[in-house]
């Protein structure tokens, strides 16, 4: 009898009853999940091993893992390569100026929309999303003859303009978020500023601006990592791709792009001789490329580990989910 | 009859306006005014000269090209629909499951979400580009047991080209879940668990509660999923349709290159994001009436299929244990 009971517990507890999950399901999902991730994290995985291989690690096909010395000196050359220092700056540049800049002008929109009923708001609202849908390309050439008109091209007002006025990259969502965050705000603290003689403005600045830094530091820090990854517009009108370019601003991730070209120019300005060897010149170093991708995202990685609250807490806070 | 709206509303309707005022000049100078350039550009031959831009009309003729002579736009662009399709519907079902796994009682639930939505932040072009030439991006396992090349004796080539292309970029495809993972989860968190509750009273299983309860409270995220996704792969700057669109503005003066042929590209490639969408949204659409009756006869035929089974285990077990 005893031993019908026990292994009735056993099952129970191996397999889970109506309301607790046994050990072998939790198991399996463990396992499972640990597996995805590692799936997830196996590119970043690769980056940094390979990064950190040396010449005779890359071409023995036995070193998988685990190389068998630390070269550093990858990163160094990785740093040579793509200018790291100087285009660190323009980045930081074209980055956190027009992230700062969609950040106010995002949240005045998104608090318009959340706090006053006007004409057209549910018209206006639509447009938002429709500036979210079309796609880059088919404001493109038109922005780009403005630009070229007002002779703004290849100056980091290209970036700021469109960021002032809620028209930067992906600008909607960052709307929704603010639209979210002032709508769970009662109007009653408003009214009490008003009634106390606030202005509008003065109701924005000591209520709206307190109370919406969650969602600002949130857009802030979405913004800052979207231009930093944003290459096409960001070539398109800062890059060299037109003819008569003097001076462009260039990004990490635009250098990493060319990082094969900057490679070899490196190669023949260290070593003359790669010139005249036709064929070295093709060398590919797999472990400086990884080490050059890696470094261009480091930034990214090191903000995102130290502020992934703000980042996973978004989608609760744009309130796409909610209503 | 209406009213005249005493004034403090008024005023408090203009200074509305007010505060939306930087984004509606924003609005108009760099979207609306833009747009309709456009528009206007991809029905022009446009020569760009020492002084200022040259149109001159060419109706429908920029469009005519892209359809009839151009060798490559048009098979970028087929292309591009069916890989999205594919891997939406893939990016859809993992991140729905991932994000399932994780709604279940488990510690570390924050580091798993974490390192989900990790791979968000990294996404751009050029960085992608070296992992995908590094093979970085694809699963050893595939490689080696051949399964893309099982694939392509097997299908058809015009299904086999997306599907394999699928597989060789798994990693990269299951990469975008991040952000509909955590929409999910929002979404799954919200679903009362009460209701799980009465459906097991009623003798469902897990497997028929996903189906009725789960997954018609999650069809407005999915509709959300969907629109970001779709969004989202058709914008980022790995696509080779906006490669070629930017390649083509730059080739002015060429045959097939040059601002009109770009515009009447991007059109091309807006229109048939907006179908897609459309589409996407008729597809998700609750349609109640229908929805409530089909429901409810196939509900039926469930009750009554487990009732069946479980008055047979009863008797089986000579009624001495209930179900639960």
């Amino acid at each position: 009898m005893a031993g019908k009971i026990s292994a009735r517990r056993m099952k129970r507890v191996m397999l889970g009853g109506y309301r607790r999950m046994g050990l072998l399901p939790k198991l399996l999902l463990y396992v499972m999940l640990i597996a995805l991730c590692f799936v997830f994290v196996y590119p970043f995985l690769h980056m940094g091993v390979t990064s950190l291989k040396s010449m005779t690690d890359l071409l023995d096909p036995s070193v998988n893992w685990l190389p068998h010395e630390l070269s550093i000196d990858n990163y160094a050359k990785a740093i040579e390569v793509m200018g790291f220092s100087e285009h660190l700056m323009d980045t930081l540049l074209v980055t956190v100026v027009p992230a700062l800049c969609q950040t106010l002008s995002c949240a005045l929109a998104g608090y318009a929309f959340a706090r006053f009923r006007f004409k057209g708001r549910n018209i206006l609202m639509v447009c938002v999303l429709l500036t979210f849908i079309v796609p880059f390309p088919v404001l493109m050439v038109p922005t780009y003859t403005m630009y070229s008109d007002y002779g703004i091209l290849r100056t980091i007002w290209t970036m700021i303009l469109p960021a002032s006025t809620g028209q930067g990259l992906r600008a909607a969502i960052f709307v929704l978020i603010y639209r979210a965050t002032y709508e769970q705000i009662p109007l009653s603290l408003d009214e009490a500023a008003r009634v106390d003689g606030a202005s509008e403005w003065r109701v924005f600045r000591t209520i709206g601006v307190p109370l919406g830094v969650p969602a600002m530091i949130t857009s802030f820090l979405f913004s800052f990592v979207w231009y930093w990854n944003e290459t096409y517009s960001t070539s398109l009108f800062m890059g060299n791709a037109a003819l008569g370019s003097t001076k462009s601003i260039s990004t990490l991730v635009m250098e990493l792009a060319r990082f094969e070209d900057s490679y070899k120019a490196y190669l023949e300005k260290v070593s003359g001789w790669a010139s005249k060897m036709g064929g070295a010149t093709s060398v590919q170093n797999e472990a400086i490329t990884m080490a050059g991708t890696l470094l261009a995202i480091a930034p990214l990685l090191i903000v995102y580990f130290c502020l992934q609250r703000y980042f996973t807490e978004a989608i609760d806070r744009s309130g796409i989910t909610g209503e | 009859m209406k009213k005249p709206r005493i004034g403090l509303v008024n005023r408090r309707e203009m200074k509305g306006y007010l505060f939306l005022l930087p984004w509606l000049v924003g609005f108009v100078c760099f979207f609306a005014v833009p747009l309709v350039q456009s528009v206007w550009y991809s029905m022009h031959d446009v020569k760009v000269t020492a002084n200022g831009l040259k149109l001159s009309w060419a109706g429908w003729e920029n469009y005519r090209y892209i359809f009839q002579s151009d060798t490559v736009f048009i098979e970028q662009l087929s292309g591009f629909f069916a890989d999205a399709i594919l891997r939406l519907a893939v990016i859809l079902v993992f991140s729905l499951v991932i994000a399932m796994m994780l709604n279940q009682p488990i510690r570390g639930k924050g580091v798993f979400r974490t390192l989900f939505f990790l791979p968000i932040i990294v996404v751009s072009g050029p960085v992608l580009e070296r992992l995908v030439s590094e093979g970085a991006t694809t699963v050893p396992l595939i490689e080696t047991y051949g399964v893309n090349g099982i694939i392509e004796a097997v299908l058809p080539p015009m299904m086999a080209r997306p599907l394999s292309g699928l597989f060789s970029q798994l990693i990269l495809v299951l990469w975008y879940c991040g952000v509909p993972i955590l929409i999910y989860m929002t979404g799954l968190q919200k679903i009362d668990g009460t209701i799980y509750e009465a459906s097991m009273i009623d003798g469902a299983n897990g497997w028929i509660s996903f189906w009725k309860i789960t997954l018609p409270a999650l069809r407005p995220m999915i509709l959300i999923n969907g629109v970001y996704t779709l969004v989202f792969l058709a914008t980022t700057g790995l696509n080779e349709v906006m490669a070629t669109i930017n390649d083509r503005m730059f080739r002015t003066g060429e045959q097939g290159g040059g601002y009109g042929i770009a515009s009447a590209m991007a059109w091309v490639y807006a229109i048939c994001l907006g179908i897609a969408l459309l589409a996407l949204m008729l597809l998700t659409k609750e349609r109640k009436a229908r929805q409530v009756a089909i429901q409810k006869s196939r509900e039926q035929v469930e009750l009554e299929r487990l009732h069946a089974q479980r008055a047979r285990g009863m008797k089986r077990r000579g009624g001495k244990r209930h179900g639960r």
